[in-house]
């Protein structure tokens, strides 16, 4: 099933950009089986219940020593969840850029990049070995730097392309040595084989059984953390968050695709996939709680203090990725996996909202250059206004009931440092998101060009607005697939597990909390006059909004220490080279004085005594010509000594030995 | 014994094809420069043919691990004649699954560095013929059974490099050509030293390579004996402390002959190393608590990193890429020492894998962008703007950068691995360390990429004249590299069950050796 998007990839990128018809279609032929496989996939294992055992498929790719080196796939609920969220969300993404990119050059070799990076989402999703999973891991990697960096006559662009490519690669360093060290214990890199895969008990109790590996941390623990740092890496966590805001300057329909529903969220997902690894050990679960709990405070923080649109988007996203790894880590699969489910939804919505926003109004990203918008886009605004009520927790809409599932979980768990800093976080988040919407979509147009002329503001095509709609369904309703009451979701990914009650005490302080927010946010932002564009009311909290505008001088504080640190190491290198040159020099330069200690030797010694002995000869030769007629030459006479000294060292040899 | 000379089973006609070429190219007048050329080309084609051919009809012998199984592995393509019987040497031939990748990836190397050369205007006759003939040694080299014969092969691969890079080479031609030439000689001197020491303690009657396997040798020989030859082979692999050669060399040269030193010459070293070094003396690097092993994989860790640092600050482009081979190498060098079939594995597909890319990132910067542009300065490039001009340059690039970083579906990432899974058992913090290497790849490889091709905003390349557009023969041999790359990475092992089957029997020779 992945592969109908590779090969349109491979096909695609080979297509002449003229084919634009004929691009488009292939790809979206080809996601659309996809996305109609998977949705089959998941009615045939719900049907199944989540008690049936997964169906695995796993053949050699290649042999050494003796030993055979797996791939395989696997379908068991949280694949089947996985790829038909994946599949759908990216077809109405397709659908969308149709639309969006209609005016770029190469089209046709945006689409060809899209498909090739669902063909590497919907592999890792599908992957029993972590060697499939991680070559399908990188797959998406590098197809998210194509897509990054699609407008390479960005400079900014570039760049960002390749932060986001080093920075996710230094996470996927910790996961490549969990993948080795895992297989140099085990012997497999296998997930389910039969009762040997690393998931499966045997596996896990030996793992489990090496204890003291690493601050008492036993290895299944360990090698769980280490898996982590790909997770880290991919899902935009604290200390890597730093790539995923700049990696904004992609298109925005790569920016709903990549930064909402899938590639971010692969982190989580491979959390989820790994989870018996993780439970095994309750200190790598605590890490997780607290790296993700921390990741979500911090995110939204800096979101409250930005002006970017999609920028605001992308906090958010590191921001509830953060909730995510709280929900795995305290809650379980499920628990983690539901919200997922509902950010990818509600999250591609605002995305692609934000999209619209922005071709509507000419390319501005500003939200202080923007209002008013509620008037000219109302499709636009009606859905953009679902997704935040679903980002902010409003009842019922979805992210409300995954989100309250993972607050409550953290309650259950004891968990209240990592719960306090989420529950921090969720006031933010309603802050922030209504921040937002009053700004772009209440008062008055702000889009003002220097010269004083208003921009008008107009609806997007259909082909926009379609899949705009299909999203606010799902965003309002998904979520009622997890109720506490009806935990259908939870039930069908941990069949065994026991699910969090209804807590109607915990379900209003949730809801106050989120109001909270919205009434804050309101409050501020809600009546800007229009003459004050530009101008934030949280800047008077001056030094803490620079701080945050900032985004906690992250990225200044990585290019001092790490990147200046790596450079200095690489001039060093070069240091040592020139060091090393040197050193070979000052060996042919001894070399050379010894040649010409021999050449003197030779001009200054050996020739005399040649002449010398040249000149005996010649003396003798003298005497001999007296006796004959004709005179022998000087030149003669030296070439025959020379001959004879030569033959007598080489019969002296002979006879030595 | 020997098959009939005009059959499928005598691979040494890809050294004969080539000694051909060259008489066929000297005889051709000088003027006529397409011709040349096209004979050149049809010579190395026809050796690349002999060697697939080998390839594909090798069958790894089924059954038995012991020495027997060793010599029936190299039967099928076994001549002997006899050379110097004086001395007990003979021109002895052979190959098993771990050479015949490297004679593909020699003919290979070979047809794409002709047509990359096609714009060589400058002596050409010369030039082709100094190329055929180093590509003759390097042929004789991976099948060569005798010691001497090998050393005498190594020898004259080297030679015409030389000359290669003192004529037709570019910036400080002379002092790199010398250099490259010195080092070379430098390791050969130790090679010749380990080599005559081997024979004499051996008896001084023979130089073959398997009888001399079957003598064993003292502990303390071996200890003796091992780091002048594997050290001595080792400078031509561009082992750390002495890589310094190599960027200077492969910078200076002519777009094939970097292709083919750090494409094939830099394997003749290492094939060296496991042919002779550890094949004839493992129990070296076992002896002593494995102190060789644990020096030599130190030092080839230390060249990962360091390689990957210095290409990352280098502001002349081919320097970039003459780093990454140290680099690269560096994998190679670690997964001989692993001393296990996995290692082993790695090792050798990451020699063909490295002389793949290498090759494609040369002909990139020395032939369409360097031969175009006349420059190689970072920060001149910089300003051009060159994808504009040649957006397949830039995909070729990034392409062979991406391979080069070992990302999966290429076929570094199958070799990086395996070296890395056999390093492992070893070595688990080196391993660690090799990663972070990894990590600078992605960073100079996206750093000279960016800076070479995009360069700077606004800066657009419109002042730059037009430059010539890419031909047709660098597209051909840019397909022919990019398509190998590919289809090793996804279906590896139709190299790979024949290295394995070769590398079992290898490590099986030596673990029997080991007490």
């Amino acid at each position: 099933m992945p592969l109908l998007p590779l090969l349109a990839g491979v096909v695609g990128m080979l297509l002449p950009l003229s084919q634009r018809r004929l691009a488009f279609g292939l790809a979206v032929g080809a996601l659309g089986a996809s996305a109609l496989i998977s949705i089959g996939l998941l009615l045939g294992a719900v049907q199944a219940g989540g008690e049936a055992a997964p169906v695995v498929v796993n053949f050699t790719w290649l042999s050494f020593g003796g030993s055979a080196l797996k791939l395989g796939f696997v379908l068991n609920p949280l694949t089947a969840v996985m790829i038909a969220m994946v599949s759908f969300v990216a077809l109405l993404i397709f659908i969308f850029s149709h639309g969006y990119m209609h005016d770029d050059r190469a089209y046709a070799r945006f689409f060809a990049f899209l498909s090739l990076f669902c063909a590497g989402m919907l592999g890792l999703c599908v992957a029993n070995s972590l060697v499939l999973l991680f070559l399908a891991w990188e797959i998406v990697g590098v197809s998210s730097y194509l897509l990054i960096g699609f407008w390479h006559e960005k400079p900014s662009a570039a760049a960002a392309a390749k932060k986001a490519f080093l920075v996710t690669k230094l996470g996927d360093l910790g996961f490549l040595v969990g993948i080795l060290w895992l297989y140099g214990q085990t012997g497999t890199q296998l997930l389910f084989d039969d009762g040997f895969g690393v998931l499966e008990d045997a596996q896990l109790q030996s793992l489990r059984a090496a204890t003291g590996v690493f601050f008492g941390m036993n290895l299944a623990g360990v090698l769980a953390l280490l898996i982590f740092c790909g997770a880290i890496g991919k899902s935009g966590q604290f200390p890597l968050h730093v790539w995923l805001p700049d990696a904004m300057e992609g298109p925005t329909p790569v920016s709903a695709l990549i930064h909402a529903a899938t590639m971010v969220a692969a982190g989580v997902f491979l959390v989820a996939r790994t989870y018996p690894l993780f439970a095994a050990d309750p200190m790598a679960l605590d890490v997780v709680a607290w790296v993700g709990s921390f990741t979500a405070l911090l995110a939204a923080t800096i979101a409250v203090a930005q002006r970017d649109i999609k920028r605001i988007l992308a906090y958010s996203t590191v921001s509830q990725l953060g909730f995510m790894m709280l929900g795995l880590a305290v809650g379980g699969v499920a628990v983690g996996m539901f919200h997922l489910i509902t950010h990818a939804f509600f999250k591609a919505l605002l995305f692609l909202g934000a999209g619209s926003v922005i071709h509507g109004s000419h390319h501005q990203q500003d939200i202080f250059k923007m209002g008013g918008l509620r008037g000219p886009m109302k499709t636009t605004f009606v859905t953009y206004l679902v997704g935040t009520a679903a980002l902010a927790g409003v009842v019922p809409f979805a992210g409300f009931w995954s989100k309250d599932e993972i607050l409550l979980s953290a309650w259950h768990q004891h968990a209240y440092g990592p719960f306090a800093l989420t529950m921090v976080a969720s006031f933010l988040t309603a802050f922030y998101m209504t921040r937002q919407v009053a700004l772009v979509f209440f008062g008055a147009n702000r889009n003002v060009d220097e010269h004083g002329h208003a921009h008008h503001a107009h609806e997007s095509p259909l082909s926009m607005t379609a899949p705009l709609m299909i999203l606010a369904v799902f965003a309002a309703g998904i979520g009622l697939v997890g109720t506490p009451w009806a935990n259908l979701f939870g039930h069908f990914l941990e069949p065994r597990a026991e699910h969090a009650e209804a807590n109607l005490g915990f379900m209003a302080v949730a809801t106050v909390v989120a109001l909270a927010g919205i009434g804050a946010g309101w409050a501020l932002y809600g009546r800007l006059a229009p003459k004050s564009a530009g101008d934030d009311p949280l800047a008077r909290v001056q030094p803490l909004y620079r701080w945050l505008e900032h985004r906690w001088y992250f990225d200044e504080l990585y290019a001092t220490t790490v990147v200046r640190l790596l450079r200095i190491l690489a001039q060093l290198a070069e240091l040592i080279d020139a060091l090393l040159d040197l050193a070979v020099m000052a060996i042919s330069g001894g070399l050379r004085a010894l040649a010409q200690a021999f050449f003197w030797t030779d001009e200054h010694l050996v020739r005399p005594a040649a002449r010398l002995l040249a000149a005996a000869a010649r003396v003798g030769g003298g005497a001999l010509s007296r006796l004959q007629t004709g005179r022998v030459q000087r030149s003669l006479s030296a070439v025959t000594f020379g001959a004879t000294v030569l033959l007598g060292l080489l019969l002296l040899v002979m006879f030595a030995r | 014994m020997n098959a009939p000379l005009f059959s499928l089973a005598r691979l040494d006609w890809t050294i004969y094809l080539s000694w051909i070429g060259v008489l066929a190219v000297l005889l051709i007048p000088a003027g006529k420069k397409e011709a040349i050329r096209w004979t050149a080309l049809a010579f190395a084609a026809a050796s690349l043919v002999v060697a697939c051919v080998g390839l594909f009809t090798w069958a790894p012998a089924t059954g038995g691990s012991g020495m027997d199984a060793l010599r029936a592995s190299f039967k099928p393509f076994e001549v002997t004649l006899p050379w110097i019987p004086a001395l007990g040497a003979s021109y002895h031939l052979g190959a098993d699954g771990i050479s015949l990748p490297l004679l593909v990836l020699t003919g290979v190397v070979a047809v794409t560095g002709i047509l990359f050369s096609w714009n060589q205007e400058n002596r050409v006759k010369e030039f082709f013929a100094f190329l055929l003939l180093l590509v003759s040694g390097v042929y004789g080299v991976f099948l060569s059974l005798d010691v001497l014969l090998l050393f005498a092969f190594y020898e004259l691969a080297i030679i015409p490099k030389y000359f290669i890079i003192a004529i037709w080479g570019s910036t400080r031609k002379e002092y790199a050509a010398m250099k490259l030439v010195l080092y070379s000689f430098a390791g050969s001197s130790l090679v010749f030293v380990g080599i005559i020491a081997l024979w004499a303690k051996a008896g001084g009657t023979t130089f073959d390579l398997l009888a001399l396997k079957e003598v064993a040798f003292a502990t303390d020989f071996q200890v003796f004996c091992f780091p002048l030859i594997f050290v001595g082979f080792a400078v031509l692999a561009g082992m750390w402390p002495f890589h310094t050669w190599a960027p200077t060399g492969h910078s200076a040269a002519p777009t094939a002959a970097s292709m083919l030193l750090a494409g094939v010459v830099m394997k003749l070293g290492a094939y060296g190393c496991l042919r002779v070094g550890i094949f004839l003396f493992p129990e070296a690097l076992t002896a002593y608590g494995g102190f060789w092993q644990l020096t030599i994989a130190v030092l080839a860790v230390i060249g990962i990193v360091y390689g990957a640092g210095a290409a990352l600050v280098q502001r002349d482009f081919k320097f970039v890429v003459g780093y990454s081979s140290v680099s690269h190498m560096g994998f190679v060098l670690l997964g001989l020492v692993t001393l296990n079939t996995v290692g082993l594995d790695g090792a050798v597909l990451q020699m063909f894998s490295h002389g793949i890319v290498a090759s494609l990132l040369f002909a990139t910067v020395g032939r369409m962008v360097y031969d175009r542009t006349h420059t190689r300065e970072l920060s001149e490039l910089r300003s051009m703007r060159l994808v504009t001009q040649l957006p397949f340059a830039a995909v070729v690039f990034i392409i062979g950068g991406l391979a080069s970083m070992g990302l999966p579906g290429f076929s570094g990432f199958v070799a990086e691995m395996q070296v890395l899974v056999g390093a492992w058992q070893h070595f688990p913090w080196l391993t660690i360390i090799t990663g972070a290497g990894i990590v600078v790849t992605v960073w100079y490889t996206f750093r000279a990429f960016l800076t070479a091709f995009f360069g700077e905003s606004g800066a657009g390349g419109e002042h730059l004249e037009p430059l010539p557009p890419i031909t047709w023969q660098e597209r051909t041999a840019s397909f022919i590299l990019l398509a190998l790359l590919v289809l090793v990475g996804v279906l590896p092992s139709i190299l790979l069950d024949r290295i394995d089957a070769s590398a079992q029997l290898f490590i099986n020779s030596i673990t029997q050796a080991i007490p």
